[in-house]
């Protein structure tokens, strides 16, 4: 029996060709292309079903919507959402209107957010502040005032900076999806609107903590990390623990010997490939609590790699020996499913650390 | 009329229109009688509490955010204490050109409150809408689910007096 | 030209009650139908009618119906849309206080023709008067055998449901209507999929406005050639417009399409004119979303011709000189009123009714409604005009739902036609800020 494969279909992006599966949408065509014809995403987020659509920093123009019907779409529409036809042709950064329209979408996110990035945990791992630098204006244009709410703690772990959100509905959708019992939401309407609990209830669920890796800036922190650090100072590596309630694949950040914080691990897109449990990311700060794989892989837009962090030079030294000495084979047939994530590709867990036999530095 | 808020149940008579109005909907899809609950639930106690929220979500089978993300969302619902009549008075473009403006501020003027205000003697509170589809009649506001239209200072002096006694 | 269709009988007497409705040849639409004719068959007729959608985007009725999905053992759903809450628009409410079984006739046509057991009419809540209105005629008509089990014996079934909205004008748009009936926040879906393919329960749906339901009972008794032959061209039929603001009779009038606008606003028959010693300045013609016209664009085309109430003679000129039908509000302005207070009062409304899921209208409404509010208290600046057009430019086409294109036309058309007035209130601040002072600039009064 010959294997039935789905026919490909053909888009160009950019005016570059690719072939993807019918159905796929043309951010994620353009992401399989990568670079600059990858649209910018603030509220699309591939784990999460029923994500995308809002932000509208992703749109782009479709100049042929198909071979069969080659007509041009009237609006920009929301490359995240809209899904590939055969013959298709979409310009991204080529064009002007998206630029000018993606220019005006960062002003949008802007005017009502508090630009605090000195003192915000999220600095240097912000979506907003790179979809800013990237596609924003140097000035705004706003003189009115700006919107602002109280901080508000979710529960003991996590602490919601509400002034600083962008409403893009992705911790909720985490929350609707990875708990059983939601407990957080959308309150309000229209610019009033606010992600919140209502009247405080703690978000208690094993997995909550997730809200905080899916938001896009700095409005859901960690509260057993805030104000600890800068993230540009301090080193992630690839780790994992046996733990009875995730698949414990994590990263664990580091300044100098300390374990300052863990989260969940992040494809180049920013997204999490696997949800992590409360246990593994607020009670597992010792270094002793897990097996070190090796330096995570920055991807080349992120500030830390940008100047002050470089995996060849993961210090100190006994963590890669410990991670080279007790490194074991990773279960990778857990059964994730019901997270609605994908599976991590085995390729991902070199069996040694690449430097482990390095002579010291 | 509004009762005390001390049980969180609602009276047999409502709890049977209740249960009606849950059971129009198509099986498992019991959610959709959210508003319809809620506004049933204003009638009897006024406002809506967080207890009354929960109680609602209770007999659907939702969590309370679901609820609470609901109640917020819709202008109608009431989630503080309010007073014994709630005027909502409509402060939309065609109204206004219909005198609008004057008569709102006439009747600022007489309750002595603003928007969002209640009396102290806890008669009226005073709430700013949006259009109420009664525009060539305006202006208009609303209390309950009664339509005041046309209005004049004369009008309202006599609606005042009238839910005053 | 005094063709009525719907309101036909709206002065007889006890007209509200299923008798009388009866009396007046009510509810002969539903036995020709459900007796005579197949679902297809009154599909077709509504085709043959030509008759566009009323609530506002003005889509050929039988067309949307003949798009409806019909996967096999998934129910259907016809949702009436009676959530009416554009500004300047009250006709719905006219209509269903008033002849409340003509709706209700209406919807039991269209969901035989639909397929649909299950049919909602999703009412806004300030409305609960009109809902109790309507419910007491359902259960008047469900006595008379033409809803419930085995309609007329034929063996089809219809079960009719009123659903109280809770005060959200973006319910309204059909997707959040349909978000908002099962339970949840109006927030508007994105699209595909449209409603006819996955709407309410993600089932295929739907959705049409009070008054285009409202005429399948008189297509069906007429045919779908005699609907086609009242109006002009593709404008089809009768519109029921709400007329409001500074004229002498404000009101509901039932017009056949293709009336010159200035006969509607000064005859007798409709608006009575503009209110005694004054003079027309501007014009909504389509409910608060349209773009406004200035006395001179409104009541002619650019090439001199009267222009008429059809939609396409309304759009004549592209939004450089034309406006929309829209879903009939016909809100009129003499020379007291401001066209800049006006406008903020609109951006206003559309801050307040955004639902905020997406971030050009979340922030540009209320962006707009700072900046207009501004200008109109005295602190604004001449580039704040040139901004203001720019914002609302970014809004329009690049939103979830037309809410945001709502939001930035009345702006973008008030600023286009009035700027002298804009740049009044900002260069005479203490003029323009005295109470009730207007521009008294160069103006083209009719
Ligand atoms: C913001 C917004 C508000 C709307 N409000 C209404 C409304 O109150 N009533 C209505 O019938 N249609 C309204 N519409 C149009 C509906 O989305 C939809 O087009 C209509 O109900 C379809 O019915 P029709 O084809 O019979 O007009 C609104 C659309 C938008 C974008
Ligand atoms: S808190 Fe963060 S994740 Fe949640 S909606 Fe706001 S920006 Fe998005
Ligand atoms: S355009 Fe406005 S109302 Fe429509 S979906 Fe976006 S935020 Fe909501
Ligand atoms: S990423 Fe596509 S709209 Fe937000
Ligand atoms: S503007 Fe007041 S009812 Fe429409």
């Amino acid at each position: 029996m010959e294997d039935i494969k789905p026919q490909l279909v053909k888009v160009t992006i950019d005016g570059i060709e690719v072939e993807v599966e019918p159905g796929t949408t043309i951010l994620q065509a353009a992401r399989k292309i990568g670079g600059n014809v990858a649209p910018p995403a603030m509220c699309y987020y591939q784990p999460l079903k029923g994500s995308g659509g809002k932000c509208r920093a992703c749109l782009v123009r479709v100049a042929a919507g198909s071979a069969k019907d080659p007509r041009p779409m009237p609006k920009l529409v929301a490359s995240c959402i809209t899904p590939v036809q055969d013959g298709m042709i979409v310009e991204n950064s080529t064009n002007e209107q998206v630029l000018t329209t993606r220019k005006a979408i960062v002003e949008f996110l802007l005017i009502n957010h508090p630009l605090d990035c000195p003192v915000c945990d999220q600095a240097g791992e912000c979506d907003l502040q790179n979809f800013a630098f990237n596609h924003g204006m140097a000035t705004t244009r706003y003189e009115e005032e700006r919107r602002t709410f109280e901080k508000k703690d979710i529960g003991p772990y996590i602490q919601l900076h509400m002034t600083r959100c962008i409403l893009c509905y992705r911790c909720v959708y985490t929350a609707d999806q990875i708990t059983q019992k939601r407990v957080h939401g959308v309150l309000g309407r229209g610019d009033a609107s606010e992600i919140s609990t209502y009247i405080e209830k703690a978000v208690d669920n094993d997995f909550s903590g997730n809200v905080i890796d899916v938001c896009p800036v700095g409005a859901l922190t960690d509260k057993t990390y805030r104000f600890k650090n800068r993230v540009w100072f301090t080193k992630p590596v690839d780790a994992h623990r046996d733990c009875p309630t995730c698949s414990g694949k994590t990263t664990v950040w580091y300044r100098g010997d300390e374990v300052i914080r863990v989260t969940a691990r992040k494809n180049e897109w920013n997204e999490v490939t696997e949800f992590i449990c409360n246990t593994c990311r607020f009670e597992k700060k010792k270094t002793s609590d897990w097996v070190i794989e090796g330096p995570t892989k920055i991807s080349r837009s992120s500030v830390i790699s940008a100047n002050k962090y470089r995996g060849d030079l993961i210090k100190p030294d006994f963590q890669r020996k410990l991670a080279a000495a007790t490194y074991t084979h990773v279960d990778d047939e857990r059964d994730t499913s019901q997270l609605g994530i994908q599976q991590l590709t085995p390729e991902r867990f070199a069996p040694v650390l690449p430097h482990a036999n390095d002579p010291e530095p | 009329m509004t009762e005390t808020q001390n049980t969180v149940e609602f009276t047999p008579e409502r709890l049977k229109i209740a249960q009606e109005m849950i059971d129009r909907y198509p099986a498992e899809r019991q959610k959709s009688a959210l508003l319809p609950l809620l506004h049933l639930a204003q009638e009897q106690w006024g406002w809506l509490s967080p207890e009354v929220m929960d109680y609602v979500g209770r007999m659907l089978d939702i969590q309370a955010i679901e609820v609470y993300e609901v109640a917020t969302f819709y202008t109608m619902f009431h989630l503080d204490p309010v007073g014994k009549h709630v005027i909502e008075y409509c402060r939309t473009g065609p109204c206004c050109l219909m005198g609008g403006e004057e008569i709102y501020d006439y009747l600022k003027q007489k309750l002595g409150i603003q928007a969002g205000e209640t009396t102290a003697d806890q008669k009226f509170t005073l709430k700013e809408v949006e259009c109420l589809a009664a525009c060539g009649m305006g202006p208009v506001f609303q209390i309950r689910e009664q339509y005041y239209m046309n209005l004049t200072r004369d009008k309202v002096d006599e609606i005042i007096a009238e839910l005053s006694r | 030209m005094g063709k009525k269709i719907l309101l036909e009988h709206i002065n007889v007497p006890g007209i509200e009650t299923y008798d009388v409705y009866r009396k007046q040849g009510g509810y002969t639409a539903v036995e020709k139908a459900i007796k005579t004719m197949s679902p297809e068959g009154v599909v077709e007729e509504v085709k043959k009618a030509g008759v566009r959608g009323r609530g506002g985007a003005g889509f050929p009725m039988g067309m949307k119906w003949s798009f409806l999905a019909k996967p096999e053992g998934v129910p259907r759903y016809l949702v009436c849309n009676a959530d009416e809450s554009e500004p300047g628009t009250f006709k719905d409410h006219y209509l269903m206080k008033n002849i409340p079984h003509l709706l209700i006739e209406g919807m039991i046509v269209s969901s035989y023709a639909l397929g649909a057991n299950k049919s909602f009419i999703y009412v806004r809540g300030e409305l609960m008067y009109v809902i109790r209105i309507l419910e007491k005629a359902i259960a008047e008509a469900k006595a008379a055998g033409f809803l419930g089990k085995n309609i007329l014996g034929s063996g089809y079934d219809l079960e009719l449901i009123v659903h109280p909205g809770g005060g959200a004008y973006i319910c309204g748009e059909e997707t959040a209507l349909l978000e908002s009936l099962e339970g949840k926040r109006g927030n508007p879906r994105n699209k595909p999929p449209f409603p006819a393919v996955k709407g309410l329960y993600q089932c295929p749906t739907v959705v049409n406005n009070v008054e285009s339901i409202a005429t399948a009972a008189w297509i069906i008794n007429n045919g779908g050639d005699a609907y086609a032959a009242i109006g002009i061209g593709r404008s089809s039929g009768t519109k029921l417009i709400s007329a409001s603001g500074h004229i002498k009779k404000p009101g509901v009038y039932e017009i056949e399409l293709g009336v010159p606008v200035e006969e509607f606003l000064y005859s007798d028959e409709w608006c009575g004119g503009i209110r005694d010693g004054h003079h027309l300045k501007a014009l909504v013609a389509g409910g608060s979303s349209v773009p406004i016209l200035p006395a001179n664009l409104i009541t002619k085309l650019a090439n001199g011709e009267p222009r008429l109430m059809t939609y396409e003679s309304l759009s004549d000129g592209g939004f450089q000189t034309g406006t929309m039908l829209g879903s009939g509000g016909f809100i009129v302005f003499d020379e007291t009123a401001c066209v800049v207070r006006n406008t903020w009062n609109f951006s206003r409304f559309y801050h307040h009714e955004s639902c905020g899921q997406c971030s050009p209208c979340r922030e540009g409404t209320g962006w707009m409604e700072k900046v207009l509010h501004r200008i109109e208290h005295g602190h604004g600046s001449m580039h704040d005009i040139d901004l203001l057009v720019d914002v609302a430019k970014k809004i329009e086409g690049n939103t979830i739902c037309p809410l945001g294109d709502a939001a930035a036309w009345p702006v973008a058309s008030a600023i286009r036609h009035f700027r002298d007035e804009f740049e009044w209130h900002i260069t005479h601040p203490a003029e323009a800020t005295q109470p009730g002072a207007v521009f008294k600039g160069e103006m083209a009064l009719v």
